[in-house]
């Protein structure tokens, strides 16, 4: 059976790995190439690396640690920020990269998630969605340029549309990173993932708020979602691997073992 | 010793393909200790032990590559063992439904789209084999063995199958037509079960 996976997810900045609270005041963790390293032989099943200065500087940085992952782990990984071209694509692609995953540039030009999957084929075509649950209007809203909170802002777009829009478009994968939630710990967003899945039919990666192992069950059981995405709990010990991935497994969730 | 010769596997090319995979693919072969050479040359590729065909995207802009690069030609006459990785192994076979292309024709079956009913699209993950034959290719690979898979379309099982996978419907996670193999999964990006079956593939008496 297919498993359900997990992903951790580091953040890099300035070629280090970062983790800020709520997309703020951003620590080191390490460098990048050994934490690939470590979290591929603890029993991740994927990596994401979002490149989180990127998009916000409108350039693309020096990706050439792309390669250097790629060149050490077995496992697949997709790396963002900043792919707003073909090109910007190719070279990441080429370098190793299973994935790519795009957020801002696919909502300054939608047709460019069409074009990546023409080019490289929808299973390489992640799109990455920022959600903010606004408490007036009572609505999810979609946001761009979360790397850089001075840049940070509210699009037009409500979440479940924007979901079904970028599947029209071409995707193939969704996270859906819920920012309400984002580094505190507090759990994965269950209700607004239980509407996204209903809204999405391509595989969809829960992101922001894992804290406990328990959350896991619940963001798999509940929502129902292809995989879970965490970075703090990993980065910090806080959850081991293995330990989460036989919870699971006791759990009934489809698992694929360390 | 010349680049691309490793002393038990003889001498490893990779066809290129012009396709993204290449590169995760050469440092998979390479991880295991062997040294691999990237080739779209007739006489680099003809004079290999193994040979890879990989391949990620759309079929049709695959073959329409292939095709200009005049590869066909070049493996169709290949008598050493070739493993098509992938869209590589979709390649293989006679006929894809992506794009309505004809294929390489190297193993008997047509690509067509995944049959999953109310499973998500594209396959998208790691997944176990639910019928593994006994072949070199998968020498202690047992069901417990989980593989990455990511595909839309993919082949029935036939006479040609080495290993079944399913999702929604049965499906063809291996063939093999006499030298010409080829796997659905990316073993490059499986772990150890993934480097197993490279590791089995190169050291496969020809």
């Amino acid at each position: 059976m297919l498993a359900r996976r997990i992903i951790p997810c580091l953040d890099v900045k300035d070629g280090k790995v970062v983790k800020g609270v709520k997309f703020r005041n951003h620590e080191i963790i390490g460098d990048i190439v050994p934490l690939a390293e470590k979290y591929s032989e603890m029993g991740a099943d994927e990596l994401v690396f979002y490149d989180i200065t990127a998009s916000s500087d409108s350039r693309v940085v020096d990706k050439s640690w792309v390669s250097r992952i790629a060149e050490k782990i077995d496992i697949p990984f997709c790396v963002a920020g900043g792919i707003k071209t073909i090109e910007d694509a190719r070279i990441i692609l080429e370098m190793g990269a299973d994935k790519i995953s795009i957020n801002s540039p696919a909502l300054a030009n939608p047709e460019l998630i069409t074009e990546l999957n023409r080019r490289f084929g929808q299973q390489c075509v992640v799109v990455g969605i920022d959600s903010f649950f606004n408490k007036e209007t009572q609505r999810y809203e979609v946001y761009q340029f979360t790397g850089d909170e001075k840049r940070t802002q509210k699009t037009n777009w409500t979440t479940f549309d924007w979901i079904k829009k970028v599947q029209q478009m071409g995707a193939g994968e969704i996270v859906l990173n819920c920012m309400n939630q984002d580094g505190v710990r507090q759990g994965y967003d269950i209700e607004q993932l239980k509407l996204a899945r209903a809204a999405c039919k391509v595989p969809l990666i829960a992101s922001g708020g894992a804290g406990a192992i328990e959350h896991f069950i619940d963001v798999f059981q509940q929502a129902d979602v292809d995989g879970a995405l965490a970075a703090s709990v990993f980065h910090k010990s806080i959850i081991q691997m293995e330990e989460l991935k036989n919870v699971l497994i006791n759990n009934k969730v489809e698992i694929r073992p360390c | 010793m010349s680049l691309g010769t490793t002393p038990n596997a003889g001498k490893v090319v990779i066809i290129d393909t012009s396709c993204a995979n290449l590169s995760s693919l050469k440092f998979g072969i390479e991880r295991l200790g062997y040294a691999v050479e990237v080739s779209d040359k007739a006489d680099v590729i003809q004079s290999a032990d193994k040979v890879f065909l990989p391949g990620v995207g759309a079929a049709g802009a695959a073959m329409e590559i292939i095709n200009d690069k005049g590869i066909p030609q070049i493996v169709r006459e290949l008598k050493q063992p070739v493993l098509g990785i992938c869209l590589g192994m979709q390649l293989m076979t006679e006929f894809s439904a992506e794009g309505n292309v004809d294929c390489l024709g190297l193993i008997p079956g047509t690509v067509n789209p995944i049959q999953a009913e109310n499973l998500r699209l594209p396959h998208m993950g790691w997944n176990t084999l639910s019928v593994i034959s006994d072949h070199p290719l998968f020498d202690g690979i047992t069901k417990d063995d989980y593989f990455y898979f990511v595909h839309s379309l993919c082949v029935a099982p036939s006479n040609y199958t080495l290993a079944q996978c399913d999702y929604g419907q049965a499906f063809s996670a291996s063939l093999c037509n006499g030298n010409f193999m080829g796997v659905q999964f990316h073993p490059e990006r499986s772990g150890k079960s993934g480097a197993r079956v490279i590791q089995n593939f190169l050291e496969m008496k020809a």
